[in-house]
C-alpha cells in the first residue's frame, strides 16, 4: 500500500491552482518555516464570489495535496460557503489523509479562512467571521513551536476531531 | 529503479543467497540437537563465527549473533551499564547524534537513574577523542560512539577515542553498524571493547547482526532463553541469516578497497553536481566520511516531497525532515549539527553503494536540481527569501 491515496498523489503531482495573484482581493498565509509546512493562499473575490484563487506551498507531499484540493473546493464559491469549509471536507475530498498528516488539511482550511479574513478586513466587513477561530490561527502562524501542532495531530489521531474542534471554539 | 538508499538497507548479494540456501534446504536441523543432523548445523555455526571473527580481527569467542543492529546495541548498553551499577558507576558517555537503537536504551537508563551525557558532534559531525578524554570521570561506565553516522556518514576517530578509554580504564562500544564492510574494522587495533554490527548493511539478510564483547566483558541478556550463544542470547540461531550475514561481510571486506574506489569516482560527480545547488549545504565532514553516504541541505523545500517526486522519477533516497520521520522534528542528527529545524526539513540523503552506476548518477543529477527548482517554484518560503522579505539561511 502505499502512504497515500491516488486522490492525494493526483493533487501533488499535478496542483491545481498554483500561482500567486497579483493585487489579490484576500491573501491567507498560515504555518511557519521551524514546523516545515507553510500554505499561502490568494483570492480574487468579485460580487462576494471567489471568482480566482491561487495557492503556494512550504511542505510535504499532502500539504501541498490539501492546498490544491482546497483551492478546487472554493473556487467559484460564494464568501459564505467559503466560510464552512472544513479540514473533513479536505481530507474527504483527498480520499483520506494518514493519520499524521491530517494537520495538513486543517493548515489548508485556515489558509483560506485567513485569505477570507484580509479580504473582509480589506471591505471594513467582519460578519459571518468566527474570530475565536482566526486568533488560533495567528497563534499557530507565529513560531513559537509545533506544539499546537502536536495537540491538533493527537487530537486527530485520537480520533476526536470533533472534541478537538469544539474545544478550539469551532462548534 | 537507481536504488540510492544503501544506509537504509542494501540488496543482498547472490552470494549471500546462495551461503543461505544450504541452511534452508539441506542442512536446516536445529544446531543444539545433539544428533549428527543438528551437529552438521552447529558447524556451520562454529564456521560462521570463525569467519565473522576474522573479518573483525576478534577471536571467535567474542562474536555473539543477535537479530540485527538494534539487538546488538541495545545489548552492548545494558550489558555495560548493569556491571557499570554493580561498582557504583552510572555515567554513560555517547554523543547527541546516535541511532535510536542506543539513544532509547540510554533514555531508558536515564530513567533508571544513571547519569547520560551526549558530547557535541560539532557541525562536521565529529566527536574528538580529547572530549572523550574531558567527559570521562570515575564512575564512568561506558563510552558509546558510533564508528559512522548513518545521516550524514562522518566517520569518528575510533582508534583515538578507544585508546582513551584503554587508559581511563573505561568500557568502549561502538556502533559500526553502518561502518562494518565499508570501513576496515579491527578491534585490536582500533581499542574497541564492544561493537554492533547489522547483516542487512553490505548486502547480507535483514534481521540478523552481531555483537562483538571482548573476552571478561561481562554480558547482561536481553533474550533469555536457552543455551545458545553461550547462553547469553536465548532462541534457536537464524542459522541461513547467519550464513548469509557472514558471506556478505567477508565479501564486503574482501573488496572494500576496490568498492570504495568505485564508489569515490561515483560520489565525487554526485557531490560536485548537487553542490552547484544555490542554497544549498553539504552535511558531514569533508575528509572522514562514510564514501557512499552523501547528505545536503536545500533551503526553502521540504524534505518529503523532494522525495516523492524523485520517487516518481524512480529514484530512492530518503530524508531527514520531520515529515518522513514520522514526527513532528526533523532528524536529530541535523539538529544535532546545528542545522536550523527550517534547513533540516529540506534535507536529502543519498547512499550509493558498488552497484550504483555513471548512468545512476547521471539521472540524480538531471532529476534533484529539477525538483528542487520545481518546489521551490512553489514555496512561499523561497519567494519570500528570493525578494528579500526573509533572510537567506545558506549562502548562494
Ligand atoms: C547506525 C545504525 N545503528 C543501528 C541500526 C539498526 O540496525 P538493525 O536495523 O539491524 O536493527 C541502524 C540501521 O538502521 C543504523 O544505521
Amino acid at each position: 500500500m502505499a502512504l497515500y491515496s491516488e486522490k492525494v498523489m493526483d493533487h501533488f503531482r499535478n496542483p491545481r491552482n498554483v500561482g500567486s495573484i497579483e493585487n489579490a482581493d484576500g491573501v491567507g498565509e498560515v504555518g511557519n518555516a521551524k514546523c516545515g509546512d507553510i500554505m499561502k493562499i490568494y483570492l480574487k473575490i468579485d460580487d462576494d464570489v471567489v471568482s480566482d484563487v491561487k495557492f503556494e506551498t512550504f511542505g510535504c507531499g499532502s500539504a501541498i495535496a490539501s492546498s490544491s484540493m482546497a483551492t478546487e473546493l472554493i473556487k467559484g464559491k460564494p464568501v459564505s460557503e467559503v466560510l464552512t469549509l472544513t479540514n473533513k471536507a479536505v481530507t474527504e475530498a483527498l480520499d483520506g489523509l494518514p493519520a499524521h498528516k491530517l494537520h495538513c488539511s486543517v493548515l489548508a482550511e485556515e489558509a483560506i479562512q485567513a485569505a477570507i479574513e484580509d479580504y473582509r478586513s480589506k471591505q471594513g466587513r467582519r460578519e459571518g467571521f468566527d474570530d475565536d477561530r482566526r486568533k488560533k490561527t495567528r497563534q499557530r502562524n507565529s513560531p513559537v513551536d509545533c506544539f499546537a501542532e502536536g495537540l491538533i495531530q493527537w487530537f486527530l489521531k485520537h480520533d476526536y476531531a470533533v472534541e478537538g474542534r469544539r474545544r478550539r471554539g469551532r462548534e | 529503479m537507481i536504488y540510492a538508499d544503501n544506509a537504509a538497507t542494501t540488496k543482498m548479494s547472490r552470494k549471500a543467497i546462495e551461503a543461505m540456501l544450504p541452511y534452508m534446504e539441506e542442512v536446516w536441523g536445529n544446531p543444539s540437537s545433539l544428533y549428527v543432523f543438528g551437529q552438521k548445523a552447529k558447524d556451520a555455526l562454529d564456521n560462521a563465527r570463525e569467519r565473522v571473527a576474522a573479518c573483525l580481527g576478534a577471536s571467535a569467542g567474542g562474536i555473539y549473533f543477535t537479530s540485527g543492529g538494534s539487538e546488538a546495541d541495545n545489548q552492548a548498553i545494558l550489558s555495560a551499564a548493569k556491571e557499570g551499577a554493580r561498582k557504583g558507576k552510572k555515567h554513560i558517555i555517547s554523543t547527541a547524534f546516535e541511532h535510536h537503537a542506543v539513544l532509547h536504551t540510554l533514555e531508558k537508563l536515564k530513567r533508571e537513574g544513571f547519569d547520560i551525557e551526549l558530547l557535541d558532534v560539532h557541525e562536521n559531525g565529529i566527536v574528538s577523542a580529547e572530549q572523550v578524554a574531558k567527559a570521562i570521570r570515575d564512575d564512568t561506565a561506558l563510552v558509546t560512539i558510533m564508528f559512522a553516522n548513518n545521516e550524514i556518514g562522518s566517520v569518528q576517530p575510533i582508534e583515538e577515542i578507544g585508546a582513551v578509554c584503554r587508559e581511563r580504564k573505561v568500557l568502549f562500544h561502538t556502533d559500526a553498524v553502518q561502518a562494518a564492510g565499508h570501513i576496515p574494522i579491527d578491534v585490536q587495533k582500533q581499542n574497541i571493547d564492544m561493537l554492533s554490527l547489522s547483516g542487512h548493511k553490505f548486502h547480507g539478510p535483514k534481521g540478523v547482526g552481531v555483537l562483538y564483547a571482548r573476552k571478561g566483558i561481562p554480558l547482561t541478556n536481553v533474550i533469555e532463553g536457552g543455551a545458545q550463544e553461550r547462553g547469553k542470547r536465548g532462541g534457536t540461531e537464524n542459522v541461513p541469516a547467519i550464513m548469509g550475514m557472514t558471506a556478505a561481510l567477508e565479501d564486503a571486506c574482501a573488496h572494500i578497497h576496490e568498492n570504495t574506489e568505485k564508489i569515490l569516482k561515483l560520489r565525487k560527480r554526485l557531490v560536485e553536481g548537487l553542490r552547484k545547488i544555490p542554497h544549498s549545504v553539504q552535511n558531514g565532514d569533508g575528509e572522514h566520511f562514510l564514501p557512499g553516504t552523501i547528505s545536503f541541505c536545500f533551503e526553502g523545500i521540504e524534505g518529503e516531497s523532494l522525495l516523492l517526486l524523485l520517487d516518481d522519477k524512480g529514484i530512492c533516497a530518503s530524508s531527514g525532515s520531520a515529515c518522513t520521520s514520522g514526527s513532528l522534528d526533523p532528524s536529530h542528527v541535523l539538529l544535532a549539527i546545528g542545522r536550523p529545524h527550517e534547513v533540516a526539513h529540506g534535507s536529502l540523503r543519498l547512499s550509493i553503494g558498488e552497484n550504483n552506476t555513471e548512468e545512476d548518477v547521471d539521472q540524480i543529477l538531471r532529476a534533484v536540481p529539477e525538483v528542487v527548482d520545481y518546489l521551490r517554484g512553489i514555496s512561499p518560503l523561497w519567494k519570500d527569501k528570493f525578494v528579500g522579505k526573509r533572510e537567506f539561511l545558506l549562502p548562494e
